[in-house]
């Protein structure tokens, strides 16, 4: 007991050792989840900001320059252009220099003066039909602002039923609120299972492996000796993407850290019982960087990262439930913006440690037995 | 410097554009053979692309359906009926009636429903007043989804409102001014449309820049090219033994998510396949220049996989304006996108693929592609001398 | 061609790197040389001489940062293309494409060097039958033993007769068969086509048989002109001793080399040959001495002892009170079988090793040897026979077993990133050293391994030999009883060959078990006994002495260990027909 604790610390401390030796490495530990996490936590919003519109105002009246006015002052849309003709209306869309072509008819005015209907038209162009629609949903919500202070400034009588919209969680809506906690996962799951996956290839390769096994240093010796400091690794790196989170972002932290890390430390078990498996499977550092790639990349897909799971075929979301990052973005938005506590999260924490009690052992076991 | 006179003959130019096709096309040879004895490359290059079509295809969607809430009338009444009714019908919902908002928001903080519609008690006393509302709380942890099942729950409120005034009641809608909106190019607003052509730029990035940085980095370190680098062949060869294979591997990528466009997924192309197969040949082409310029840098697997990824994949995905829209970004990321190449390669294919083949979009998007070749190639031209370490 | 010009010139010729550290380290320090058209020169000299660096400035991969080089009457440094049109170039590491078949890989070389269809069927045939590669055309390259490998790179690098050849180190790795072979080929081309061909090699009697010799250390050069010139350095002065009856040679060569009057001691024969300091010194006290011939090998060893340093003779101590307990079984092997598919490995081998013997392991490349090891270590898994190693099977048995024995592999496999302290400090815990015993431990492998003055430096970048003695002082942290070495001088210089048996012979002497494996024949006549494998198969076993027996008689000289492992491997090979022909079929 006592020697196999002394082969453990020995084994973890060298794993460590050699990344703190290597430049190349310290530099792989910290970099890519900071810069990563800057460049999603910017790049990855469905928010619009300064979206470039063009106007056609065919009116021209004092009506439809509040309506502009309104546009301008969202801070959402910016203009780019002001359409004379209709025939240019084509051309802003087609070369993207306008997202959006908001027109108002020449009788615009006279119609709401006469307490009459009216209607404007908006052009969005749908080669991002998510774009378009998040667009023409943010016009919609000028609209309504504009023809409720009409018809109050009128004395129109407003409609009998108007809805009331109130957002838990995320006040404002702001995807980067999503977007930004589900990272903590995301980018962990990216880095600590090519981590974990190249570690025991490059032994491999170096011939260290061998060396290993002739010594009284038993498989699931080893298997500890890769899986904690790579652990270590992974909620360090889940670290640096929280403070981002919270320093640059300044996303405001719903739930308590105890219960974040105690759902974020089966997560990174699991991905580094991936990453074993994989390497115990692999012949090379090529394959074992191409084969963890692909497992990646439909891991994070499926996760629910950009996509909601629920809007998925249920096959889908069936082959969701051997992806560990799934439940790791269910806790880390849950706990972030929700403030779960680890009770709330059962259904979340089981399977990683099953994905877990399944490949760290069938890992410890090919490290022996794989065929060579 | 006294050459030898017995080797000029064999150095005339027939002979000389002969030893270096028969030079290149061995070094193809070679490297096609790796490709298809080595797993891994095939599961990158055919594998990976097959897995992407299937996900993004059939998985992948921005598009709410059957978005689960729960509707709590306190009161039954004619206008709560028909507010219920509506959403009980639209297809974007998935309603259920529960009795008690204490129960309702029991499920919503265990996010079994996106949202809680409520219809308060005193609603039938107010709408005879004028002066009504439904209360809808939304679950705001996926704020895309919850913003667009706000929009799909005022206008099913304001449809349900409306049916009511066009029975006679005596109210006006929520007007004057209502909108008119076309999305065009993707009426129906399908995300598909445009998730499927983006592929080929993930598909294409990853065969041209991270492979072949790889599988270049692979032959620095293994030492295979220090035998070779003391043969007649030339630096650009070398090159081009790697350009071509990889080339052909990224292309079978693309053929394979055109055909799936088309035939899977029914993806309109408006503009002409030739064009998009011109674009995507010249994408390509600097994807692969890029991945051999990283490797020529960084002369070791590891950090050359490290750089391909941070460098062209995570970009080419994030970016590129294939996910989300680039319009969206802080300025300063909207400068730096300039210098992607994913970026212009994304808005060709969505011009060609759905607004069709608008010259004014594809020939100056096509000419920073060229341009970025031509840069690309010429550094690593620069870059890879037969010489080690 | 310009016939008047040299084939190689190079002048006061300089080449500097960066190490890692940013420390710059001088690799050729002013190396002037000229090498003529027609025959073969010799580029002999420790490990860290700077051979590789100088074929590399030849081969126009790297530029020199003073001085001039001209290959063939073109300055390298201006037009390399030029020069590597026209020369061949086999690098110490063939980087053979692996994953390609030997066809596949020759092919490709033809086409780069632009060999014509016809020349081709004229070219394949002769190279096949060279190196006896023809059964394995399609087998792809990553499966082919070390030896294969090397003859495939000469393979390649041979498909057009060039103007110049340039060999590093092509026959490290290589067992006595192939190496024989490749030297055959190589003299072919000199005698038959007028090749001009310049080798590096650390095999002395390879350099004997070159025209000229030029002999480096330490980024310079040290002495050139035919061979026979480095070898007169040691007239009057080569010597060989018996042993007392009954005691190993290697225990008489351990004591010389201790001798100041002793300059260079090798075990031949069954006696030590020796290189006195001076041809009138006085012998070695009490040692029965007759004079010899010196061979260039004395010549060699007697002109590095005056360049450098000879530095202090190796020798090893466990620390351990008990002596050999001779008699006593700790490895044996029975019906050991081993197959990979269709193609059997190793094929019923048996053979015991008694406590604190050498026992070796002989055999050409692809014998069976390394799998015999693997299996021996508990790497591998026996298709077949039983294993027993200090009493058990190290697959089968507890972990805890393992501590018995200490395992150094044949390429270099420590931790590169770590430092030679690092390392150690790990492998101490891996066997369960700690506290006291483990500084102690430590302490003595730094001593006895003389790696203080490096404790800090990456062990990946360790010099040569100092790798070698790290990996041992590894293996031995732990005092193990049996110690498997697999073939530990591959690529190592003589002077780390020597250093390195004077530590075995030291270990053996206080009890350890050493099984080992080597492709220096002059080795075996370190081993108490020794087995010889081919085709998986042990052809023939007993002392050194009874396997010199096997040797055909030589009217001019004593046989030797490697005359005596040609012919028991022929003969076999006659008998049975080529092993690779059966695996290939």
């Amino acid at each position: 007991m006592r020697d196999s604790l002394l082969r453990i610390v020995s084994l973890v401390r060298k794993e460590v050792l050699a990344l703190v030796r290597d430049p190349r490495s310290r530099v792989i530990l910290f970099v890519p989840p900071l810069l990563q996490s800057m460049l999603f936590g910017y790049a990855a919003t469905f928010d619009l900001n300064h979206a470039p519109y063009a106007i056609y105002d065919e009116d021209r009246s004092a009506a439809s320059g509040d309506l502009v006015a309104r546009l301008e002052g969202s801070g959402v849309f910016e203009r780019v252009a002001t359409i004379q003709r209709s025939s240019d209306i084509a051309r802003l869309i087609d070369d993207r220099d306008a997202l959006l072509v908001v027109h108002i008819g020449p009788d615009f005015a006279r119609k709401l003066s006469a307490g009459q209907k009216t209607d404007i038209q908006v052009i969005a162009d749908g080669r991002n039909s998510n774009t378009a629609g998040t667009a023409v949903a943010y016009v919609s919500a000028i609209v309504d602002g504009f023809n409720a202070d009409w018809r109050a400034a009128h004395g129109m009588v407003d409609p009998p039923v108007t809805a009331n919209v109130r957002a838990w969680y995320n006040g404002n809506l702001e995807t980067s609120w999503n977007m930004i906690p589900g990272l903590i996962g995301t980018i962990t799951m990216l880095q600590v299972l090519m981590l974990t996956a190249l570690s025991v290839a490059r032994e491999r390769e170096d011939g260290t492996f061998d060396q290993l096994l002739v010594t009284p240093i038993r498989p699931a010796e080893i298997m500890l000796g890769k899986a904690l400091p790579s652990t270590a690794i992974g909620l360090i790196q889940a670290t640096i993407i929280l403070l981002v989170a919270q320093l640059w972002f300044r996303i405001p932290f719903a739930g308590s850290l105890l219960t974040l890390y105690g759902g974020l430390i089966p997560f990174v078990i699991a991905n580094v019982g991936i990453g074993l498996f994989i390497s115990s499977l692999v012949a090379n550092m090529q394959q074992a960087m191409l084969f963890s790639f692909v497992i990646l990349m439909p891991f994070i897909l499926l996760s629910g990262l950009a996509t909601p799971v629920a809007n998925m075929p249920d096959v889908f979301q069936w082959l969701t439930l051997i992806d560990p990052l799934r439940y790791a973005l269910d806790i880390t938005r849950r706990v972030y913006l929700e403030g779960a506590t680890l009770g709330q999260l059962v259904g979340d924490l089981w399977p990683m440690i099953l994905i877990s009690a399944v490949t760290l052992p069938i890992a410890a076991w090919m490290f022996r037995n794989r065929l060579s | 410097m006294s050459e030898p006179a017995d080797t000029a003959p064999v150095d005339a130019a027939p002979d000389r554009v002969a030893g270096r096709m028969r030079r290149v096309r061995a070094l193809i040879v070679k490297e096609s053979r790796q490709i298809m004895r080595d797993p891994s490359s095939i599961a990158l290059g055919i594998v990976m692309p097959v897995i992407l079509i299937l996900l993004f295809g059939y998985a992948l969607s921005l598009d709410v359906r059957n978005a689960p809430i729960a509707l709590v009338i306190e009161q039954p009444s004619a206008m709560a009926t028909e507010i219920a009714t509506g959403f009980r019908l639209s297809p974007y919902f998935e309603a259920r009636t529960v009795t008690s908002m204490a129960e309702a928001e029991t499920l919503m903080r265990a996010h079994e429903i996106d949202g809680i519609v409520h219809v308060r008690s005193d609603f039938a006393r107010n709408v005879a007043s004028g002066d009504a509302s439904v209360q809808v709380l939304l679950h705001g942890t996926d704020a895309n989804t919850a913003r667009i099942i706000e929009n799909y729950a005022l206008g099913t409120i304001g449809l349900a409102a409306q049916r009511l005034s066009d029975e006679g009641n005596p109210v006006a809608g929520n007007g004057p001014v209502k909108i008119r909106s076309r999305i065009w190019y993707n009426e129906s607003g399908n995300s598909q449309y445009f998730l499927v052509p983006g592929l080929i730029v993930l598909i294409m990035t990853l065969t041209g820049a991270f492979l072949t940085a790889l599988v270049m980095a692979r032959e620095w370190e293994r030492g295979t090219l220090e035998a070779i680098f003391v043969t007649p062949v030339r630096a650009n060869e070398i090159l081009l033994g790697k350009i071509v294979p990889y080339f052909g591997l990224g292309m079978i990528g693309f053929a394979l998510c055109v055909f799936a466009a088309e035939v899977l997924f029914r993806v309109p192309l408006r503009g002409s396949f030739a064009v998009l197969t011109g674009v995507s040949m010249l994408y390509m082409l600097v994807s692969v220049g890029f991945g051999l310029f990283i490797s020529s840098v960084a002369k070791s697997q590891f950090v050359a996989s490290q750089i391909a990824l941070i460098a062209s994949f995570l970009p080419a995905m994030l970016l590129s304006g294939f996910l989300f829209d680039i319009r969206s970004m802080p300025v300063a990321l909207q400068i730096f996108t300039q210098i992607l190449p994913a970026r212009y390669f994304v808005t060709l294919l969505q011009t060609i693929f759905l607004a069709g083949d608008i010259w004014s979009v594809i020939l100056p998007n096509t000419a920073v592609l060229a341009l970025m070749a031509f840069v690309l190639f010429a550094a690593t031209l620069r870059a890879t001398r037969k010489k080690l370490a | 061609m310009d016939v008047a010009r040299p084939a190689i010139e190079g002048s006061d010729i300089v080449k500097r790197f960066n190490r890692a550290g940013g420390e710059l380290v001088t690799a050729l320090d002013g190396v002037s040389l000229t090498v003529n058209h027609g025959g073969l020169a010799a580029l002999v000299g420790p490990d860290g001489a700077g051979k590789t660096t100088l074929i590399r400035l030849m081969a126009g991969l790297l530029t020199p940062d003073e001085g001039s080089l001209s290959v063939l009457g073109i300055d390298i440094a201006r037009d390399p293309q030029a020069v590597q049109d026209r020369i061949g170039y086999m690098p110490q590491k063939f980087g053979l494409y692996e994953d390609l078949s030997v066809q596949e890989n020759l092919d490709l070389y033809a086409d780069l060097h632009g060999v014509t269809a016809e020349e081709r069927r004229k070219v394949y045939p002769q190279l096949m039958d060279m190196t006896a590669l023809g059964p394995f055309a399609k087998r792809l390259a990553g499966r082919l033993s070390g030896g294969m490998k090397q003859k495939l790179g000469l393979a390649c690098t041979l498909v057009r007769a060039p103007d110049l050849l340039l060999l590093d180190e092509p026959t490290v790795g290589v067992d006595p068969l192939s190496r024989r072979e490749l030297w055959e080929i190589i003299l072919h081309l000199v005698r038959e086509q007028g090749l001009t061909v310049l080798v590096s090699t650390s095999y002395l009697d390879e350099a004997e048989r070159c025209e000229r010799a030029i002999v480096m250390h330490d980024g310079t050069v040290l002495a050139k002109g035919p061979p026979r010139s480095i070898t007169e350095i040691a007239a009057g002065r080569a010597f060989l001793a018996t042993p007392p009856e009954g005691q190993p040679a290697r225990l008489l060569q351990a004591r010389l080399l201790n001798d100041p009057g002793v300059t260079d001691a090798v075990p031949q024969g069954g006696r030590v040959r020796l290189v006195k300091a001076s041809a009138d010194g006085d012998g070695p006290d009490g040692v029965d001495v007759t004079a010899v011939e010196p061979r260039f090998e004395d010549g060699f060893m007697a002109l590095l002892h005056e360049a450098a340093d000879p530095g202090q003779t190796a020798s090893l101590s466990l620390g351990r009170k008990e002596r050999r307990r001779d008699g006593e079984t700790v490895v044996e092997v029975s019906d050991l079988v081993r197959q990979f598919g269709p193609f059997t490995a190793v094929d019923h081998v048996s053979f015991a090793v008694k406590t604190g013997e050498i026992f070796g392991l002989l055999g050409p490349n692809g014998a069976g040897k390394t799998t015999t090891f693997r299996m021996l270590c508990g790497l591998l898994p026996a298709s077949g026979g039983t294993l027993r190693v200090a009493g058990v099977d190290l697959r089968k048995a507890r972990a805890s077993a393992r501590q018995r024995v200490g395992y150094v592999a044949q390429k270099f496999s420590l931790y590169g990133q770590l430092s030679v302290t690092q390392n150690l400090e790990f492998f101490a815990g891996a066997y369960g050293l700690s506290g006291r015993r483990r500084k102690e431990r430590i302490a003595w492998a730094m001593e006895q391994f003389e790696l203080a003055p490096l404790a800090k430096l990456p062990s990946g970048q360790l010099p040569g030999g100092y790798k070698q003695r790290l990996a041992m002082a590894a293996a031995l942290l732990h005092e193990p009883e049996i110690l498997f070495l697999d073939e530990p001088t591959s690529g190592a210089d003589p002077l780390a060959r020597r250093e390195f048996w004077q530590r075995i012979t030291a270990l053996a002497e206080e009890g350890v078990t050493i099984i080992v494996t080597t492709h220096f024949m002059e080795e075996a006549e370190y081993c108490d006994r020794v087995i010889i494998l081919d085709a998986g198969q042990v052809l023939a076993r007993g002392t050194p002495a009874e396997i010199r027996g096997h040797a055909p008689d030589n009217e001019e000289r004593e046989p030797t260990m490697e005359d005596a492992f040609i012919a028991i491997v022929e003969e076999a090979r006659r008998e049975h027909g080529r092993p690779g022909e059966r695996s290939a079929a």
